[in-house]
């Protein structure tokens, strides 16, 4: 049994840079961590602190080091400097507060606030103020607060950040601190003054009390300040001719906390602030983050109208920096202040477009929700002609946002309804396969009002469509408009711009050609066989139409099979409802804000609804809306279809409202229930609201639900309503469950709950997802 | 049967979200408006030199973040700033030489100084270890932190001054050099060697190497 002395850390290191494959460092790895795991179990006084040193290199590349944190407690309770640095190192990077080991440092920690060396006391603070649990603040307050009001300035300036964190752990020991902090601004050092600002910054922070109280410190604050912009160079704290310039961030953040909705404390650091706005030196970064930070205080406070036109010019001068992270926190910063002060906001607007054309994916996209913002009826046709050439040349990324903003922005400025369309076809042919699908019902809704423009409009995206047939949300809307306008296609009646001469056969063409294509989606091909449907009223090739929907009786498709069916039987059992069920659409009154939400649902097709009586309202939507969609406005039709075609009851309705609930778990009394809603906005989120219920007689007690999903999904569980299921099924606990799906859902999920006094555990998996949930 | 189940075991544990997710923890989550939750030191390569963090997390999660972390951040172009939004929280990097230096801060903090953080960071490293380059971190990463936990305390700067926070790990240096910590301050007074004699002395040979 040879006994001999480990290896020096450097060593280690060395030896395991020369690995040349993950291997062979995964074999020196665990060579050495047996090496340490026998020298640990030898309780060797003299070497713990070295491989403990060794342990942490290798924690580092990402293994395990878990059985050295007990020897980093050992090392905390060392009497050697060296054990004690490497130990409370240790207890950092591998004690996680949330594990019971590290209570066992409280009272080593509690003998080394107390040392008589401030290194070991340093340790000490450094250690509670980065990883210190609630309970460990709890029991140590008291000699932090001791240490605050020490005159070491070396420990005072520790013990007042450590401070911080106990508030931040357990917000109600904040007050204890209140007499310590008396005069922590009459602190010449630095270090001291520094956090000591950081110190009173939480206090206000968290206690509106505290911020009254401390109000009367803004002269003390505003003189300090003036003291480091007016003093002469100090080598001690000069950053590029700047004094101290952590601490001038950190007093500005204090003023504008200590001035907010104040009116006397905003007059009071009113001049200071135009002082450093005027005075920063701005060739640097440093001298930036300094008026960065008076910017934001000035546009926060109550400051007087010049002082803020001077903080929204400071950020325009930013806009023209050659530095691109002073352009970002500018258009950052301008995208905060643009509802307040938006007259100031729009000098800077040709500035901010030209930042549309920066490189950076970042500041493009903070110039252009900023350039949407600053859209109104005056700029609005230079403003979006920047934004439609925007559109054109963006990354992906963006394509969808901005073509959003465009229909919004045109919605509510458009000077003509021609320019309305105009841009909306622009939109559409250019960006067409990135516009949401949401976007399609709106520009339904928009066309159908904008009764002038129908021939105009019909004209223009049948030409489109002769273009190109591969973006969905164009030929939607063309599809639809087709169907609807169709008539005034072909009778030539457009008088924008010169009428196209087309025959019926031609336009039918088009859209069977839509069926038969590709390139369309199963939602574009129900689009078009009801426009081709909604044409026989229109058109007199009724023959040739009877056909294509008998033809498609049979489709694979079946929401294709379903609805030729109905036109079927429309043709042949109901033809004297088939003129009023196939007439033009009414105006459509604009539905509330939700409009897009309830539109997402219903598969965004704007035809006659059927709502089965016994149809539960989509989910999560209460019964009004529902009514209120757009979808809902041509009741007339609607008890007529009820009445008339109830024998087809099982299939009729031309929308699918909501997606179907589901049980995903039912054993022994506990039962779970899914329900489903798509997300607004992102309609590839599934929105899942568990439902749990217990029909045993004895509650269901700390209840936990889990879920875990297959890497290609993301998952998000919010937090629970309660973890009690109550017995008999007295109610429910829900929870809702975020998860980004394109593709089927599989989901394994476990729970956990204590009943009659015993702990279950169960794991299932969830498989039987409707296939609207994903698709 | 058992074939296809035990297919399907692996399709999970391999592929899998990174943990059971339970609704308790959801992201990181704000502590306050301002504060620095971590810091991350990474080689170009995504080899983690340093990872100092300022929240309660598991190692999991920290694993999870850092890889998602350095993959976005290697992701980004020279001409591009050294901002960038991620989960709720705003990344500052900054790229010296062949290590990134990489903090996340909070919605309402100002990233501007947090680069002048970073700054100050590297040349108290710089200053300590004469002209620091990756190497020095590798093989002395202790000591980086060392002087990361003199220069910021719970993710706030302690300590403004660079000669202050230099001052201090020089004292803290030599108090490794003896057996026992009975030293009052008055007696280091006596020990006039700086530290970058002791570590020049150190280079090379590993007698006075500590651990």
């Amino acid at each position: 049994w040879v006994c001999h002395t480990p290896i020096r850390l450097r060593e280690l290191i060395r030896t395991i840079r020369t690995a040349r494959t993950q291997a062979e460092e995964r074999e020196m790895i665990q060579k050495e961590c047996a090496a340490i795991r026998s020298s640990f179990r030898e309780e060797d006084n003299t070497y713990r602190c070295r491989n403990v040193a060794k342990l942490l290199y290798m924690h580092m590349l990402g293994y395990p080091a878990h059985f050295g944190q007990l020897e980093c407690l050992k090392l905390i309770a060392s009497q050697k400097f060296t054990d004690k640095r490497i130990g409370y190192l240790g207890a950092m990077l591998l004690l996680d507060e949330r594990q019971d080991v590290h209570l066992l440092m409280t009272n080593c920690i509690k003998n080394d606030l107390n040392h008589s060396t401030q290194y070991v006391q340093g340790l000490a603070l450094c250690t509670l103020g980065c990883m210190g649990s609630s309970e460990m603040c709890r029991d140590l307050a008291g000699e932090v607060e001791k240490l605050l009001k020490t005159s070491n300035s070396y420990l005072r300036k520790k013990a007042a950040l450590c401070a911080v964190h106990v508030i931040r752990k357990v917000p109600e020991l904040m007050e204890m601190f209140l007499p310590a902090t008396k005069n922590l601004l009459s602190e010449k050092n630095h270090g001291v003054l520094h956090t000591s600002v950081v110190l009173l910054t939480e206090m206000c922070e968290r206690s509106p009390d505290m911020l009254a109280h401390f109000r009367k410190l803004v002269p003390q604050l505003v003189r300090i300040l003036k003291n480091l912009i007016m003093s002469g160079y100090s080598p001690e704290h000069d950053v590029s001719g700047i004094s101290d310039p952590f601490l001038q961030v950190r007093i500005l953040r204090l003023l504008r906390i200590l001035g907010k909705g104040d009116d006397d404390s905003s007059e009071a650091m009113n001049d200071i602030l135009a002082q450093v706005a005027t005075n920063t030196e701005t060739s640097k970064n440093v001298g930036n983050a300094i008026l960065y930070e008076t910017v934001l205080t000035i546009m926060d406070i109550k400051s007087e109208s010049g002082l803020r036109v001077l903080a929204i010019n400071i950020l325009g001068r930013f806009l023209l920096n050659n530095d691109k992270n002073i352009r970002y926190v500018a258009l950052t910063s301008l995208l905060k202040t643009v509802q307040t002060d938006h007259n100031a906001v729009q000098r800077h607007r040709s500035t901010i477009v030209d930042c549309l054309k920066d490189l950076d994916v970042s500041i493009k996209r903070r110039a252009m929700e900023l350039s949407f913002a600053l859209v109104n009826g005056n700029n609005i046709r230079g403003m979006m002609k920047e934004l439609l050439y925007f559109l054109d040349s963006c990354d992906p990324e963006f394509k969808a946002d901005c073509a959003s903003g465009v229909f919004l922005a045109a919605e509510k400025y458009a000077p003509s309804k021609r320019w309305h369309i105009d841009t909306i076809m622009r939109v559409l042919t250019t960006a067409g396969s990135y516009v949401r699908d949401d976007s399609v019902p709106n520009l339904i809704q928009l066309i159908t009002n904008s009764v002038e423009m129908h021939a105009y409009t019909v004209q223009r995206l049948y030409k489109a469509l002769l273009d190109d047939i591969s973006q969905q949300p164009l030929v939607q809307v063309a599809s639809w408009c087709i169907g609807e306008y169709g008539d005034l296609l072909i009778s030539g009646q457009c008088e924008e711009e010169e009428p196209i001469q087309v025959t019926e056969d031609e336009v039918l063409d088009v859209l069977e050609g839509l069926l038969v294509s590709n390139l369309s989606s199963p939602v574009t091909r129900g689009y078009s066989l009801t426009a081709i449907m909604k044409l026989s009223t229109r058109f007199s090739s009724v023959n040739r139409i009877k056909k294509v929907v008998s033809i498609y009786g049979s489709s694979i498709d079946v929401e294709l099979q379903q609805r030729a069916v109905e036109y079927n039987a429309l043709f042949k059992k109901y033809d004297h409802m088939r003129p009023a069920l196939l007439e033009r659409m009414p105006i459509m009154e604009k539905t509330a804000s939700n409009g897009p939400t309830e539109i997402v649902q219903t598969n965004g097709e704007a035809e006659p609804s059927v709502v089965e009586p016994k149809h539960p309202p989509p989910v999560g939507q209460p019964a009004s809306q529902v009514k209120n969609t757009v979808f809902g406005l041509v009741s007339r039709c609607l008890s007529l279809m009820a009445f008339y075609l109830f024998d087809l009851s099982k299939t009729v309705n031309f929308l699918s409202i909501g997606i179907p609930p589901m049980t995903a778990y039912n054993k022994n009394g506990l039962k779970i229930d899914f329900t489903f809603e798509r997300a607004n906005p992102n309609p590839n989120v599934a929105v899942i609201t568990i439902h749990a219920s217990n029909s045993t007689e004895a509650d269901m007690t700390d209840f936990v639900f889990q879920a875990a999903v297959p890497k290609t999904f993301q998952l998000q569980l919010l937090s629970p309503s309660s973890n009690v299921v109550p017995a008999l099924n007295q109610g429910t606990v829900t929870q809702v469950i975020r998860v980004l799906n394109q593709q089927k859902l599989r989901m394994r999920i476990k729970l956990t709950y204590i009943h009659k006094g015993s702990a279950v555990q169960d794991l299932a998996e969830v498989n039987n997802f409707p296939p609207q949930s994903w698709q | 049967m058992d074939g296809w189940m035990d297919g399907w075991m692996d399709g999970w544990m391999d592929g899998w979200m990174g943990g059971w997710v339970d609704g308790l923890l959801l992201t990181i989550g704000i502590t306050s408006s301002f504060q620095m939750q971590f810091m991350l030191l990474f080689s170009r390569q995504g080899k983690l030199r340093l990872q100092k963090w300022y929240v309660p997390l598991s190692d999991k999660e920290k694993k999870k973040i850092t890889r998602e972390l350095v993959q976005t951040v290697l992701a980004r172009k020279p001409k591009m700033c050294s901002f960038l939004e991620w989960r709720d929280l705003k990344i500052v990097y900054k790229r010296y030489a062949s290590l990134y230096f990489c903090c996340a801060i909070e919605d309402q903090d100002n990233e501007l100084i947090t680069l002048e953080i970073i700054h100050r960071y590297v040349e108290l490293l710089d200053k300590y270890f004469g002209s620091v380059c990756e190497l020095d971190i590798i093989f002395n990463f202790e000591k980086a932190y060392f002087i990361l936990d003199e220069f910021l305390l719970g993710g706030e700067a302690q300590e403004t001054s660079k000669k202050n926070v230099l001052k201090a790990i020089e004292q803290a240096d030599l108090l490794q050099e003896d057996t026992k910590v009975s030293f009052s301050p008055s007696f280091l007074m006596v020990w006039s060697r700086n530290a970058a004699e002791v570590r020049d002395s150190c280079r090379g040979s590993e007698q006075a190497d500590w651990v």
